[in-house]
């Protein structure tokens, strides 16, 4: 029998990112004891990777800018598969919470009138981006990080202890979220009553009993092999809700930045930032040939410059010249490099060419993006301000995620449950604009910061469910299993998590990446599968204190999960739309748009729990985890409908949808 | 390098690693930062190395040898990484971007401070054995992870920024030449190199007490510099409190914070000198110690 730990608190945050930090800050502004789990050190989350800006309709460089406008962009680079009422939201709550940052203490970049400077970005009509350089992402980080700790030293004034009521479990891992019986309720009626977690640093378990669990964990990247992401972004979250009975929407939308380092081999997949593009950066061939003027699809050709000239021009004068092609939403621009490179017009390292160099003096771009300057220097012996970058695709941000409630960000289905952020689906449809991201981080990690506060509140002391010892012993015992890995089969090799993972990366990265084909994709669930039984044999060596080989073994269990949920979609998914790319479906059908893929874990408990004796584990980790099903969305409202011209609803909704209104 | 030397390499001059890659996808190859460790798609050069990576936890460690292969345009971390994934799957390092974006990798390498992730091979000589040992100002925790706690505790006591009271959310007016300067501080991130290498404490457990840090005393000059932190209206005066309760006069400008800042922040000229200069004012400027007496006495 294990002793653990048990602390109780009225709200867990799991994830301290911007969508995490921002909820832990309402959360205990709300009054509620506050307790975040994160698995790095506090202020280190992939947060700081964010460079461009925060997308949010200030109107400060460009008066005509609206939360309207802001909509239009967002569903556009969706390509209205967005749930329009996070667009709305979104749009809406979005200049709020920026210019809250700054009663915070961030300090953005500023206009000549002192206000919040704004840049172009991809998608966006009129500059929206609140930015510092291209370093907005650490800024938003410690300015969260920096109100947490000052409302840590309001607590310690008044209480004596800086963690009284907003703690900070750094290098911590969730593993479980628990549910137990609701006291009262239905039979069978659960609610969510805690998570179970380990300690990087001593390996020792614990359990956070708490009625109110808010998931904003990020991505999955780490299952892809070419990735801007971070090791933590092992889809921990997704895969946590979908083992806590949620689903997950949209999948099937992956998206590959455009421009991510090529070379060296090492940093393959390091972001280069859109801010490129956006402050005048523009994409070559190895013919010297801007090519995106030939990748302007039909649905946007009305918005995009069709000559050099024209899109040279909309920098100092956007009123009478249309944008230049560079600037079109990410999944267009990707495509198009994949293309370019494809037909042997890449790089020298397989990649096209992004130049600044021949667009502004070197000081400009040195202030302006000093990151990038720094990183290619030192990681590539590039200078940008003399010579042209070489960037390719990589994996950068999943749009699917928890089916979450628009207004609460509850995850439908699972009482006390709530999802922020990356983690959560829905709000970004097919494809998310540059900048959208660190908005959404804000306006809907407070939300869902305020409503686990309310549920929590409103529930009476011996209202609360309560965490069984049964559960701690079956998490405990799921946590354990890769030190007693189940016997390797005669003649197999001994597998090692780092090798299952290697070769994950790159069955995702090959048959389920920016291009998709169903063979592949069916090669993919096939590979999948061997790897959930090789992963039963994947055993660690060493100790429980931090190491990382056995925290590897366990992540791997999220990204197996989350792995089959974009491969499941992606097969069915018969249409190529934003962030899913289908080479034997490449266009847009209108009847899809209506869809979501819905994502659950199978009914039949195939999984690899704490009652599977290792022998049997392989041949149960055989089937597939995942049972998917196509839901309708809800019709747009008219009122928001009313805000595109019909011409161009046209090439998104059908008729029937259209006549409906 | 130089940057010619690498437009060199670009136009085919030597067997690069990605070669086959320009045939592919551009998805489909290549080696990404990853956990992988894996030897890169490659076929270009590679040697063995040695390194020398200090292994144990609080009750005592030493050096291990290893010997391990080297692929071009790599950094330290790749060969951490490449030592978990083939010979010591549990050897401990904390890292998270891998594009000196985080500040979490931090080492020490041949003695020296450094990120991980930012320090590449190609600085060393092919011959020369690399030793990697933890932060030596902290307690080790397991092999290159420390304990980083005195740095969170010196982050609470830096008292906080305080909003003007007459500004609402939107309302604030800042010109880009008075941010400026507080922005320069707030590229920090967080890695506390300038932690470890500082004599205060590097060698002197005991100062840890008086003594925030150079990155801390810059949290205080960046605060006192912000444009619109009402600290003094509030009755926070940041120069004695930097000089007073965090241990500013210990600092005698070495400049060494400054020489390991990755993201070269000029921590010694623009933060703690300026600071150290404003609370020396403060100490002697004899209108402002008659300020402080009527403003005590009208707070009072």
């Amino acid at each position: 029998m294990t002793q653990v730990e048990r602390q109780q608190w009225d709200v867990v945050i799991v994830g301290a990112g911007g969508a995490g930090l921002r909820a832990a800050i309402e959360a205990r502004e709300q009054g509620l004891r506050t307790a975040v789990i994160c698995k790095s050190l506090f202020g280190k989350a992939h947060t700081v990777m964010a460079e461009g800006g925060i997308a949010a309709s200030m109107g400060n460089a460009n008066p005509g800018d609206n939360w309207e406008v802001h909509f239009r962009d967002t569903m556009r680079g969706g390509k209205f598969l967005n749930q329009w009422r996070m667009a709305e939201l979104h749009a809406k709550e979005a200049p709020d919470r920026v210019w809250e940052l700054e009663t915070w203490g961030a300090l953005f970049d500023r206009t000549a009138d002192g206000r919040i400077s704004q840049r172009n970005f991809g998608g966006h009509e009129y500059p929206r981006l609140a930015h510092v350089g291209d370093r907005t992402g650490l800024e938003l980080i410690r300015t969260l990080q920096q109100k947490t700790v000052a409302l840590q030293q309001e607590d310690y004034k008044e209480t004596g202890d800086y963690e009284s009521r907003l703690k900070v479990f750094q290098e911590c891992t969730v593993t479980r979220i628990l549910k137990s019986p609701v006291e009262g309720g239905a039979p069978g009626e659960e609610a969510v009553s805690g998570v179970f977690c380990y300690e990087r640093e001593s390996g020792r378990f614990f359990v956070v009993e708490a009625p109110s669990v808010v998931l904003a964990t990020g991505g999955i990247g780490k299952s892809f092999k070419v990735t801007s992401n971070s090791w933590e972004y092992t889809g921990d979250g997704h895969a946590l809700a979908l083992l806590a009975g949620a689903s997950l929407i949209n999948m099937e939308f992956v998206q590959f930045h455009p421009t991510g380092m090529v070379w060296p081999p090492s940093v393959k997949g390091i972001l280069v930032t859109e801010s490129v593009r956006g402050d005048g950066g523009v994409l070559r061939n190895s013919e010297g040939k801007r090519f995106m003027f030939d990748y302007i699809p039909d649905v946007f050709k009305e918005k995009y410059a069709e000559s050099e000239a024209e899109a040279d021009g909309w920098y100092e004068d956007p009123e009478n010249n249309r944008r230049p092609p560079e600037l079109l939403p990410r999944d267009e621009v990707a495509r198009a490099i994949n293309a370019e490179v494809k037909a042997g017009r890449g790089s020298p390292h397989g990649g096209v060419f992004l130049d600044v160099s021949t667009r502004m003096p070197a000081d400009v771009i040195k202030r302006r993006l000093p990151s990038m300057h720094h990183q290619f220097k030192e990681l590539a012996d590039v200078d940008i301000t003399s010579e042209a970058m070489e960037v390719g695709p990589t994996c950068h941000y999943v749009m699917g995620g928890v089916d979450v409630d628009p207004d609460t960000a509850a995850a439908i289905g699972v009482t006390g449950l709530y999802a922020a952020g990356e983690v959560a689906g829905g709000m970004h449809g097919s494809n998310r604009l540059g900048g959208n991201s660190l908005s959404d981080l804000l306006v809907f990690g407070r939300r869902a910061g305020l409503h686990a506060a309310q549920y929590a509140a409103s529930l009476k002391g011996d209202g609360r469910p309560v965490v069984s010892e049964e559960q701690i012993e079956s998490a405990s015992d799921e946590a354990l299993r890769p030190f007693s890995a189940a016997e390797v089969p005669e003649g197999e090799p001994a597998e090692n998590p780092y090798t299952l993972h290697q070769h994950l990366q790159q069955s995702m990265n090959d048959l389920v990446g920016i291009i998709r084909r169903d063979e592949e994709m069916t090669q993919a669930l096939e590979r999948l599968a061997e790897l959930r039984v090789r992963a039963t044999y994947a055993g660690v060596e060493g100790h429980r204190q931090f190491n990382p080989g056995w925290h590897l073994a366990i992540d791997l269990r999220n990204m197996l999960l989350v792995s089959e949920c974009v491969a499941r979609a992606a097969l069915t998914r018969t249409e190529s739309r934003g962030g899913h790319t289908r080479d034997d479906f490449p266009d847009m059908d209108r009847q899809w748009r209506r869809s979501n893929l819905v994502c659950t874990l199978a009914d039949e408990p195939v999984s690899v729990d704490a009652s599977t004796q290792p022998g049997e584990a392989a041949k149960r980790a055989d089937r597939g985890r995942i049972d998917l099903r196509r839901r309708d969305m809800p019709p747009i409202r008219p009122d928001l409908l009313g805000l595109f011209e019909k011409e161009e609803l046209i090439k998104y909704l059908t008729d029937e949808e259209l006549t409906a209104e | 390098m130089s940057a010619e030397t690498h437009a060199g390499e670009g136009t085919g001059t030597h067997t690069r690693p990605g070669a086959h890659d320009a045939g592919g996808t551009a998805e489909g190859t290549g080696t990404p930062g990853a956990v992988s460790g894996g030897a890169p798609d490659s076929t270009g050069t590679s040697y063995i190395a040695d390194f020398q990576v200090w292994r144990g936890d609080l009750d005592g460690g030493a050096l291990e040898d290893f010997k391990v292969e080297v692929f071009e345009g790599e950094v330290v971390l790749d060969i951490v990484h490449r030592l978990q994934a083939t010979q010591a799957p549990d050897l401990a390092v904390r890292w998270n971007c891998k594009a000196g974006k985080c500040g979490s990798c931090s080492a020490e390498i041949n003695g020296r401070p450094r990120l991980l992730c930012m320090t590449r091979m190609s600085v060393f000589e092919r011959s020369e054995t690399i030793t990697i040992t933890p932060l030596r100002a902290n307690p080790v925790i397991r092999d290159l992870v420390t304990d980083v706690s005195y740095n969170y505790t010196k982050a609470r006591e830096i008292p906080s920024f305080v909003p003007p009271a007459d500004l609402g959310p939107g309302e604030y007016r800042m010109q880009q030449e008075d941010v400026g300067r507080s922005q320069e501080f707030r590229k920090c991130i967080e890695c506390f190199l300038c932690q470890d290498v500082c004599h205060v404490v590097r060698d002197h457990e005991e100062n840890k007490q008086a003594f925030a840090g150079p990155r801390f005393l810059m949290r205080q000059a960046e605060l006192d510099m912000h444009p619109l932190d009402a600290a003094e209206e509030s009755g926070l005066d940041r120069k004695s409190s930097a000089q007073e309760d965090h241990g500013l006069g210990y600092c005698n400008i070495t400049k060494c914070c400054t020489e390991v800042c990755p993201e070269g922040i000029k921590i010694t000229d623009n933060a703690l000198i300026p600071l150290k200069e404003r609370a020396a004012d403060r100490k002697y400027d004899p209108i402002v110690w008659l300020g402080n007496k009527i403003r005590r006495r009208n707070g009072a």
